[in-house]
């Protein structure tokens, strides 16, 4: 009975198909925020499912050079290791689906695992555009991963577990704590763009320049495959800046946690949407630059103001 | 450190709206050489000319642009009217530059647009193309036609400006004024457009000179050039307006260029209706164009646009000749992107507005076995078409040749 609860909460709710469902509507908030902002009218509410399914039934092009086993499982490890990450962050719930004592760093290893197949689906592809666009993908990788890592074990070390559920019932205990890390948000925010492959750090995919990059060799249901993974990558990453960040709202009625949480999900899409309406693409050097030298000091400023608090309380 | 990667960016790439190959060596993300390839879209409209009378040139030279159309017309038509002696009537002439600084403000805006999206400032690509569709309705109103106004005719133009029709001129010129102050701002304050523009494809004042650069591409340079100043036509000569220029010598200061120029052009557009005189719009113009040669200068949004008309007396041109601003231009686009990034790369080229179908004249057929250049007699190209079209298992035995035997 337990075995097939588990099942149902990783496969129906809160997991597969719920994320998925949530990662389509929130491509369709962040394109239709997107349009507004550009004062254009935007897609349909159904834009993103019915993209999702005519891509499916496109016809599927493998390059003849490339390297087919590890072209049709990039896409798929790349959904596997988002939904795994999601089982560990405690999205309405006080605890989520598997808690244990270091979750935060599985989840935040979990959620590498689509920019490695990023590297790997480009590398494999052997197409100049898509091979640039992985190389740049890692480099990027090395930029702004550092930097979200610090931001989002600071409020860890406050509260002194590693373990995300831990975090909420500490947070939970003291209301109000949160705000020592809001300046941890920020850095989360700039290096999710970073993370999301979004304005001003699109670089790996930038169409201008490098057409596709990474994707620029796949297509039909492998690339609808790897659009879904990146859509629930949001979400999911939004869902650990939630919690991490904003831990508030967990002990209400569970109607009401969730819809405080899906209030939270959608403020940090707005959020990066409208950070990616108002920036251009910065270059490959220049956003290393900016992550090393502004966002890195930055996060490693909220660590120190969370052991100065953590001291003094 | 010597690994070198060759990458295609043309002559189908989303960074260029034109076919046109630029070969890239990269070493790291560093441009290492740029080999540039002109003529993938070659139409054959000098030639095309010669068969045809004038006033039927007239729509095709229109045709060689889709976007400074007029800028062709008008140089032709100049070129034209000056082998036939035609005093063109001063209302004409308003008209022909007043609808000269419309196009140069679509042209202008459009471009803002282009240089956003190649740098993935997808934002300023939507506002600037939402205020562009103000000229755009304008120049429909005026006209008849968002593009190719087909509005010159030798000895004048088609249609008269009513004057129920200048207040709707004036209104858009200070809506777009106010945009233009707002997109002027941006670029002196928002810091990720500054730091993909400052600093990038550089082009000094000496290379600029060089290398014949023309247009804002060259008073982005610091080379103080403006044939609309220097060699008066239209109305030019009657309107007061200064040459912008810049010292940056970047992309940066080809931008600032172009939002100056769109605020003069507002103030020549205000000039020329306050001021527009009285009289005829148009000249009756001889059938047969005497024998003679004109070469016309037309300040293009773009450029120096050069037109040379040669009649020999038929209602046909013996020979057109067209130099587009892009050509002039491109030589100095490999100068720019030498120790350039690749991400740069669709910024530098942007920056020029090129407009590489306007400056194909010509096309060389590359044999990769020896990679030597041949060219084609006419006859060659045919038969080889046919014998194309032949392996593939299509029979095309009806065509006949132009030597008249049957293939």
């Amino acid at each position: 009975m337990i075995a097939a609860a588990s099942l149902f909460q990783m496969l129906i709710f809160p997991g597969f198909l719920f994320l998925v469902l949530l990662g389509l509507t929130g491509q369709f908030v962040d394109r239709k925020l997107y349009a507004r902002f550009q004062n254009r009218v935007g897609p349909p509410w159904f834009q993103p499912v019915a993209d999702f399914f005519k891509l499916l039934g496109k016809e599927t092009v493998i390059p003849e050079e490339a390297d087919g086993r590890m072209f049709r499982l990039a896409p798929v490890f790349a959904l596997g290791a988002v939904i795994a990450s999601s089982f560990y962050i405690p999205m309405w719930n006080v605890k989520s689906l598997f808690p244990f004592e270091g979750d935060l760093i599985v989840v935040l290893y979990l959620l590498l695992i689509p920019t490695l197949t990023f590297f790997l689906g480009g590398w494999y592809s052997r197409s100049v555009f898509s091979t640039l666009g992985a190389v740049r993908s890692i480099t990027q990788l090395f930029a702004y991963e550092i930097p979200l890592l610090i931001a989002v074990i600071s409020p860890a070390l406050l509260a002194n577990t590693w373990s995300i559920s831990g975090m909420i019932q500490y947070y939970s205990a003291h209301p109000g704590r949160w705000l020592f890390n809001l300046i941890g948000f920020a850095v989360a925010m700039v290096t999710l763009l970073g993370k999301l492959e979004k304005v001003p750090f699109d670089i790996p995919e930038a169409e201008t320049e490098i057409v596709a990059g990474t994707f620029t060799e796949y297509s039909g249901r492998f690339l609808a495959f790897f659009r879904l993974a990146i859509d629930t990558e949001a979400i999911v990453a939004a869902s650990l800046v939630a919690a991490v960040f904003l831990p508030f709202g967990f002990g209400l009625a569970p109607w009401l946690a969730f819809i405080v949480y899906l209030a939270k999900i959608f403020a940090i899409l707005a959020i990066l949407a409208l950070l990616r309406t108002v920036f251009a693409r910065l270059r490959l050097d220049q956003m290393i630059d900016f992550c090393w030298k502004v966002v890195a000091p930055v996060a490693f400023l909220q660590v120190l103001v969370d052991l100065v608090v953590k001291e003094l309380i | 450190m010597e690994h070198i990667v060759s990458i295609p960016v043309g002559p189908q790439h989303p960074a260029l709206k034109e076919p046109e190959s630029f070969m890239v060596d990269l070493q790291g993300e560093k441009i290492d050489a740029v080999r540039m390839r002109l003529g993938y879209n070659h139409r054959g409209i000098e030639k095309g000319c010669e068969q045809r009378s004038y006033t039927q040139d007239l729509y095709l030279v229109e045709r060689i642009c889709g976007i400074c159309s007029y800028a062709h017309s008008t140089a032709f038509v100049q070129a034209v009217e000056e082998i036939a002696g035609l005093e063109i009537p001063r209302r004409a002439l308003y008209i022909r530059t007043l609808v000269a600084e419309l196009e140069r403000i679509h042209s202008h805006l459009l471009w803002l647009g282009v240089a956003g999206h190649e740098i993935g400032f997808d934002t300023l690509l939507m506002y600037t193309w939402r205020d562009r569709e103000q000229v755009m309705i304008l120049l429909a109103t005026l006209t008849g036609n968002r593009v190719n106004y087909g509005l010159n005719t030798l000895g004048g133009v088609r249609r008269d400006i009513i004057a129920e029709q200048m207040p709707g001129i004036l209104k858009v010129m200070d809506s777009l004024e106010e945009r233009t102050k707002y997109y002027i701002e941006i670029a002196q304050t928002e810091e990720t457009l500054r730091q993909r523009l400052a600093g990038v494809g550089k082009l000094t004042k000496e290379d600029a000179l060089l290398l014949g650069a023309v247009g804002p591409t060259a008073r982005a340079s610091g080379v103080d050039r403006d044939t609309r100043r220097d060699d008066p036509y239209g109305a030019y000569g009657e309107v007061s307006f200064k040459v912008v220029t810049d010292q940056h010598c970047d992309v940066y200061g080809r931008t600032v260029v172009r939002l100056g120029e769109l605020m003069e052009s507002y103030s020549i557009i205000r000039q020329l209706v306050k001021n527009m005189p009285e009289g005829p719009v148009l000249v009756k113009a001889p059938r047969r164009v005497p024998a003679g040669e004109a070469v016309s200068r037309y300040e293009a949004p773009r450029g120096e646009d050069v037109h040379y008309v040669r009649g020999n007396g038929t209602e046909k041109p013996e020979r057109v000749k067209v130099r587009a601003p892009t050509l002039a231009n491109t030589q100095a686009v490999a100068k720019m992107l030498e120790d350039g990034y690749l991400a740069d790369l669709p910024i530098v080229i942007a920056a020029i507005d090129p407009c590489f179908s306007c400056t194909d004249r010509m096309i060389g057929i590359k044999d990769h076995g020896d990679g030597e250049r041949r060219t084609m007699s006419w006859d060659e190209v045919s038969r080889y078409g046919v014998d194309f079209y032949r392996r593939k298992g299509i029979d095309p035995s009806r065509i006949v040749l132009r030597g008249g035997s049957a293939a």
